[in-house]
């Protein structure tokens, strides 16, 4: 059928912007209804829970508390109150760090930023260079590329780390050993992180290709005088890329979440940090802010995938809202 | 590999470049190696293309005929051992190609530039992700003949050059959004898109409706006139009949009979040959078999004709669709007589598997009713209807999709009989074993799961399976249209032997109008969710009152040995695509 949504009329991207921007708005204000409900479902005094403990306030605090949450409000006063704040991202003062929950966040952004960019392009290219080369082949490299993608899968991701920094740190001493800034202190754990990553990626793009190269369309391709390496590139590879993306997405999701272990081991601060920390110390303010970061990250991913979707798949455009 | 680096070909070959053969085939075989010792598929073939003419490679699937086509652009498989005395082509300004033996590289180098590849089914034969503009640029761009600049004004000059209207607006589309015809067209132009004298169309019309068939035939019949050889892969003589000038019928892997269409049509020699062309189902062989000799029982009629097993009253299904809603069916009314076979024919989405769908209550009726023995049927809640499924049971295309894969066969035909009451185990197992019987395979096959049978041995589950409830009733919905020509042929023996043997009414579906009018006692002829034409076959075929069954009429292939000598196949004439500019090689 002749004519893609978008070139129907005008507004309707702008209908689709709003539409978009709905989605976003209602995943969050579920989310914050979510840590709300959390909240009050917890038995005991609202203050001990929002701060973390008995008596950790004083009075003078505990009352600007009450008042700051309206705990001497209705509950339906109380949660407006609540979601309103959220959704302007105003989560209120970190216990622990004695901080805005927004500052600690942004703060801890961006080494997360860095080492979840820098470990998804390393696994985007390490999974596309094994799938493209081994599909469909049955030779040695195959089979020892599909090796190592298990032994990676079935290993732990800390280990890797360590392994990482007894070579390359203590024996070779090309990189620091832990902490640091700028790029030579991202290489190790980048690359520690995205291992596994990249093998998850690599085994569902090797499908995706294999499916792809058994197509009859494959074979009118190399019925055209087309080579082997700009069938898989041209073709192949944007049939493969459908199920690639979204899970790419989802692993994308998870490492901005934080990557706890890999932090660690590194040393570095970040997302994965801050969230252990704010569970450890019942920090509820932080805990907040970053249950709705997720949501915040999740949903963005889950729309440019779908957004990815159309691009990739025409046929997928008829269907579009 | 004999003829590998042979003698160059002699200057002489080169002078007479009109009447050199495009390709000469001799003594070609391939083999697979096999659990013991290599599996010979093709076993020393030899033929030869003129440039303008067209060879039909005919023969059932299995005989070697694919196989055969891929070799000569050495994509018969990593695995295949090909052997030859010569695989020659005349390439562009009459260079002599020596194909046997080739690397990679030089068979890339004639791929698409020497040798133009169809398969079947543009819809996964072009990249679905790709603009039609981009998929018929390919050949162009990986063989370097034209400028970038210059390949989109040869893409539209292709477009338009095998018929296709706007060029520049269809460029831009994707494969989904062509009508199943403009998109068979656009996979021809791809293949053209190297200019290569050689064309190779494997099945290039199986999946589409005759009059498309026959428009897409004719595009292939101008190409020819133009100047290029063309190799036709087919299973079906009526198609060879509409455009070959040489016919060459393939059986297990050799060439058992060949020679001008017109004679090996009009005097088959061989006896597959005799039996490929018997097998073609149309008005000539209602009253015979058409898998074996001898004429075919008449129906023991039921006493009372007049009284309908089904009835549909003014039947009206919307859907609802991006863009509006769709009228499947706008008010169709028919009556079945017991014991009779009712033909609905038309075209892909005029309705008629709607029809069929509410004709076994699956698809809900915005209008109008279905009575099946003069009783209420689709209006009945699904509870009450429930008892009487049996009775009406269905066969479709394919039936792979409706088994499960895990299933044998045993499962796949003791499922319905578990839903009768009081059959022992044992009882299931001995009415299995009776239904592979009556369906004509061996008992052996019970253990067997659906993927490893072929097409026509899965329509024979299917059909066992539908007998199973032991209905009165059986809708089939295009049931042999994924078959080649042979298997159709027993498989629709096979259904009207069980109809005159348990006298059971069939409301077959088609967009076949040769299986039609072989099987039917009346029809209706559907289009645009209307029935135009009702009546019994032989008066709607003879006098066809509605123009769109005349076209339906026209557009069917008809075979010399059987038709009146007036309406032997005439060839196809110049279609619109020969009218438009640019239709010679530029070579």
């Amino acid at each position: 059928m002749p004519g893609s949504p978008r070139s129907r009329t005008a507004p309707a991207g702008l209908v689709v912007a709003l539409q978009r921007l709905g989605v976003i708005l209602s995943v969050l204000w579920a989310a914050a209804t979510i840590a709300f409900v959390a909240i009050k479902a917890i038995p005991g005094d609202p203050v001990a829970i929002l701060t973390g403990g008995e008596n950790v306030v004083d009075a003078a605090e505990r009352a600007a508390l009450v008042a700051r949450y309206g705990l001497d409000q209705p509950l339906a006063v109380q949660y407006a109150r609540y979601v309103a704040h959220a959704l302007a991202g105003d989560f209120g003062q970190s216990y622990q760090y004695r901080l805005p929950v927004i500052t600690v966040i942004a703060e801890a952004a961006g080494p997360t930023l860095q080492l979840a960019g820098a470990a998804m392009v390393l696994a985007l290219g390490l999974g596309l260079a094994s799938a493209l080369v081994s599909a469909g082949r049955r030779g040695w490299l195959r089979g020892v590329l599909s090796g190592l993608e298990l032994v990676v899968l079935s290993t732990p991701v800390y280990w890797f780390g360590l392994l990482l920094i007894v070579l390359f740190s203590f024996t070779l001493g090309w990189f620091p050993i832990i902490g640091g800034d700028g790029i030579p202190a991202l290489v190790l754990p980048a690359v520690a992180l995205s291992l596994p990553l990249a093998a998850l990626l690599a085994q569902v793009l090797r499908d995706g290709l294999e499916e792809a190269l058994a197509q009859p369309f494959a074979l009118t391709i190399r019925m055209r005088g087309v080579g082997e390496a700009a069938l898989r590139l041209r073709h192949a590879l944007r049939h493969a890329a459908l199920a690639a993306s979204t899970l790419a997405g989802t692993l994308f999701a998870g490492v901005l979440g934080g990557s706890i272990l890999t932090e660690t081991v590194f040393g570095r601060s970040g997302i994965g940090q801050i969230t252990i920390q704010a569970i450890r110390t019942r920090d509820m303010p932080l805990l907040l802010g970053l249950v709705m970061l997720s949501a915040l990250a999740s949903v963005l991913i889950n729309l440019s995938l779908d957004a990815l979707y159309r691009r990739i798949d025409p046929r997928l455009r008829r269907a579009a809202p | 590999m004999t003829g590998a680096g042979a003698d160059p070909r002699d200057p002489v070959l080169r002078e007479e470049a009109r009447s050199t053969p495009v390709l000469a085939v001799e003594g070609l075989h391939v083999a697979f190696p096999g659990r013991s010792g290599p599996d010979e598929v093709v076993r020393g073939i030899s033929f030869t293309i003129r440039p303008g003419e067209v060879l039909a490679l005919v023969g059932e699937s299995g005989s070697g005929k694919s196989v055969t086509a891929r070799a000569l652009v050495g994509l018969a498989g990593a695995r295949a051992r090909i052997r030859a005395e010569a695989l020659r082509l005349t390439g562009h300004e009459g260079r002599a190609l020596d194909l046997l033996g080739l690397s990679e590289r030089r068979w890339r180098a004639v791929r698409g530039r020497q040798v133009g590849f169809v398969l079947q089914d543009a819809l996964v034969s072009l990249d679905p992700l790709r603009r039609i503009g981009q998929e018929v640029a390919e050949p162009i761009l990986a063989h370097r003949l034209l400028p970038r600049d210059a390949v989109a004004g040869e893409v539209q000059a292709l477009l338009a050059r095998v018929g296709i209207p706007d060029p520049a607006i269809r460029a831009a589309q994707y494969p989904h959004e062509l009508s199943g015809g403009l998109r068979q067209r656009a996979l021809i132009a791809s293949a053209l898109a190297g200019r290569p004298r050689l064309l190779i169309a494997d099945e290039p019309t199986t999946a589409l409706d005759v009059t498309i068939q026959r428009q897409i035939l004719a595009v292939f019949a101008d190409l020819a006139r133009a100047g290029h050889g063309l190799l036709l892969i087919t299973h079906d003589l009526a198609v060879a009949a509409q455009v070959a000038d040489t016919i060459a019928v393939m059986q297990h892997g050799a060439i058992v009979e060949a020679g001008p269409a017109r004679a090996v049509l009009a005097d088959p020699r061989h006896a597959y040959t005799r039996r490929l062309l018997a097998a073609v189902p149309g008005p000539e062989t209602r009253q015979s078999w058409l898998s074996r000799a001898g004429p075919r029982p008449e129906r023991a009629r039921d006493p009372r004709p007049a009284e309908p097993i089904l009835e549909v009253r003014d039947v009206a299904v919307r859907f609802s669709r991006p863009g509006g809603a769709v009228d499947a069916l706008a008010g169709v009314s028919l009556r079945v007589r017991q014991g009779e076979t009712f033909g609905i024919v038309g075209e892909s989405g005029s309705g008629k598997t709607t029809l069929g769908r509410v004709v076994l209550a699956l698809q809900r009726a915005d209008r109008g009713e279905v009575l099946f023995e003069g009783r209420p049927w689709s209006t009945l809640p699904e509870r009450s209807r429930r008892p009487l499924r049996p009775r009406i049971q269905t066969i479709v295309q394919d039936p792979l999709g409706s088994f499960d894969p895990r299933d044998t066969v045993r499962r796949i035909l003791e499922q319905p009989l578990r839903l009768q009451p009081g059959l022992a185990a044992g009882q299931r197992a001995a009415r299995a074993a009776e239904l592979m019987a009556l369906v004509g395979l061996p008992r052996e096959m019970l253990a067997r799961r659906p993927r490893t049978l072929s097409g026509g041995q899965r329509q024979r589950v299917a059909i066992a399976q539908a007998l199973a409830g032991q209905p009165d009733l059986l809708v089939c919905d295009e049931p042999v249209s994924a078959l080649d020509v042979t298997t159709q042929a027993q498989i629709l023996d096979l259904l009207a032997d069980l109809q005159h043997r348990f006298g059971l009414t069939l409301l077959l579906i088609s967009h076949d109008l040769g299986v039609i009018q072989h099987m039917s006692d009346r029809v209706a002829v559907m289009k645009d969710g209307r029935i135009v034409e009702t009546g019994p076959v032989e008066d709607i075929f003879a006098a066809p009152a509605d123009s769109y069954t005349r076209r339906l009429l026209a557009a069917l292939p008809a075979l010399p040995a059987r038709a009146a000598p007036d309406a032997a196949a005439e060839p196809i004439g110049p279609s619109d695509a020969a009218r438009a500019p640019g239709l010679e090689i530029h070579a």
